[in-house]
């Protein structure tokens, strides 16, 4: 279990975290989803204790950050952003150097480097120098150093940021295979991430936590839930009468394709209706579709607003 | 203590990684020979000891001691393992003196290897080993507050150029301290009390006292109260200059 209590950090007079309280339970997976600078791994940092806050606190699984640091970092596995790692030894040194500082030895910290090796398929490039394995081997490396411990805390910062969409897959899917039980946090910017990943979102921009949320939640926030978007050749007539017709609040058209999304006013269903009016207008639809929102929607309107001059 | 041996075996290991370790034995072996042989007059003195040899081990840590220390925590600043590191369970001092612990080793290996020396004069002479043992102590501890203070000023920097540079610079100080040339600049204009204390500090000083094969306490107390005062301050540093 993760608490974060009013943590707040400052440099100078730049808040980048302000006031951010939120409990993560075992068996979520947390997605801190934010623009890039939003403070994301701020917050990380500050929760697995390598910064101090300057205000409030962390509990992992009850330790206290700032009084018990050790117990704290005995529970957690933490990936920093961009993975590092010692460069000029092999995996399997660095692996067992961590091991180590953690207090496993012989058949302990033989047991747990093998199971985490397994895990991440390294056994290949064990004997390898870390320097000169790819970038994808290299997170793995990391994946598999902030697992050793088998840990009930797993916070991962940016965890797939950098990789090609197969090795994204990998990381997902162990991160998928690791949540059960467990409490996990990770940091990111991709919106399909959280779609793939996880079952609650803290979005935060500017330091300041503006929604605590499931992806579905999220989703129902948009203008485009309950959206109903199709493709059909000669739309024109419909379209007007679509704008005119009960429940509906405007009629979009992509200017490139062509299709034409119908957006509902709150609360009305309208797919059964847009169907009837397609089918008695005699169009030819080629594909028709139920919108479930549009997180990138919901995450632009929310991290930009009140926000001038910004990109 | 666990940690800090796992701290003190990587780097270690990270020391003979690469060729530039036994790069540095082979330099620091062939150089304590040539002074010690031709500028020491090691032979033409007709005396059977090694203070020709201990009297330029100042000089040689000057150099090699930053040369050791540089990258222990500016690396460890600018690859990002900083995070890594201080996110394992072990406290600031533990991963300070593992790192710390590794360099001295190092140089204990150097020292270890430079026993063809006492081999020579073995052979040459007879010459009291209780003196040269008291020696390599004292170049021991004086290698060991060298290091500290390398140390300590690693933690302040990510780059490992400054790191060397700075560290070369206080190490010079603190032999200064001691030569006549200092003493006589500043005794006119410091007071007397200031300039005995100064000369208190000189590195130089306490271990010409220990390789003369006197072991007087205070000249322990004062390396182990270097040692320990310039490790404590690199501590305090990392703890409050972490996220930078």
């Amino acid at each position: 279990m993760i608490e974060a209590e009013h943590l707040t950090r400052r440099y100078g007079r730049l808040t980048a975290v302000d006031d951010l309280s939120f409990r993560a339970e075992p068996g979520q997976v947390v997605g801190l989803l934010g623009p890039n600078g939003a403070g994301k791994s701020t917050v990380m940092r500050m929760v697995s204790g390598f910064i101090a806050p300057s205000a409030g606190t962390a509990r992992i699984c009850g330790h206290d950050v700032r009084k018990q640091p050790l117990a704290a970092k005995r529970v957690l596995g933490y990936l920093p952003e961009g993975a590092p790692s010692y460069g000029e030894l092999t995996v399997r040194e660095f692996l067992v150097f961590v091991a180590r500082v953690r207090g496993l030895r012989n058949g302990d910290l033989r047991r747990h480097l093998e199971t985490a090796v397994a895990r991440l398929d390294l056994a290949d490039v064990l004997d390898a120098p870390i320097d000169a394995l790819s970038k994808g081997f290299r997170r793995r490396v990391g994946l598999a150093r902030a697992i050793l411990h088998e840990p009930q805390v797993l916070m991962l910062d940016e965890p797939t940021d950098g990789l090609d969409p197969n090795q994204k897959r990998d990381v997902r899917s162990l991160i998928d295979a690791m949540a059960r039980k467990r409490t996990i946090l990770i940091s990111t910017h991709l919106l399909e991430e959280v779609h793939a990943l996880c079952n609650r979102v803290l979005i935060l921009a500017r330091g300041k936590l503006l929604a605590d949320a499931t992806p579905a939640d999220l989703e129902s926030r948009s203008r485009y839930h309950g959206a109903v978007s199709f493709s059909a050749a000669g739309s024109g007539v419909a379209r007007a009468m679509l704008e005119r017709m009960q429940g509906v609040a405007s009629v979009e058209v992509d200017p490139l394709d062509g299709r034409v999304t119908v957006l509902p006013q709150a609360g009305h269903a309208i797919l059964g209706p847009v169907q009837e009016l397609l089918r008695a207008q005699g169009l030819k639809v080629t594909e028709i579709q139920l919108e479930r929102g549009r997180l990138e929607e919901v995450f632009r309107s929310m991290t930009t607003h009140g926000v001038q001059g910004e990109a | 203590m666990s940690p800090v041996l796992a701290i003190m075996r990587r780097e270690l290991r990270s020391y003979f990684v690469t060729p530039l370790a036994y790069v540095f034995l082979v330099i620091f072996l062939f150089l304590a020979g040539v002074l010690t042989f031709y500028v020491g007059d090691f032979y033409e003195r007709g005396l059977a000891d090694l203070q020709p040899f201990f009297d330029f081990h100042p000089w040689l840590y000057l150099v090699f001691a930053p040369a050791l220390t540089m990258r222990l925590w500016a690396e460890e600043r600018k690859s990002g393992t900083l995070e890594l590191l201080f996110t394992l369970p072990l406290s600031t001092t533990q991963a300070m003196l593992g790192k710390f612990l590794a360099a001295w080793a190092f140089v204990a290996l150097a020292l270890a290897l430079t026993f063809p020396m006492w081999l020579t004069v073995n052979y040459l002479g007879n010459p009291d080993n209780g003196v040269i043992l008291a020696g390599y102590l004292g170049s021991l501890l004086m290698a060991g507050s060298f290091l500290a203070v390398g140390c300590c000023i690693s933690a302040l920097t990510r780059s490992q150029v400054v790191a060397f540079i700075l560290t070369v610079a206080v190490c010079f100080l603190l032999v200064m301290a001691g030569l006549p040339a200092l003493q006589d600049l500043v005794n006119g204009l410091i007071p007397p009390g200031m300039a005995a204390a100064l000369s208190e500090l000189s590195i130089l000083r306490h271990f010409r006292a220990i390789a003369r094969g006197v072991l007087d306490l205070r000249d322990l107390i004062y390396f182990t109260l270097a040692i320990v005062t310039w490790l404590t301050a690199g501590v305090v540093i990392l703890q409050l200059k972490r996220g930078d």
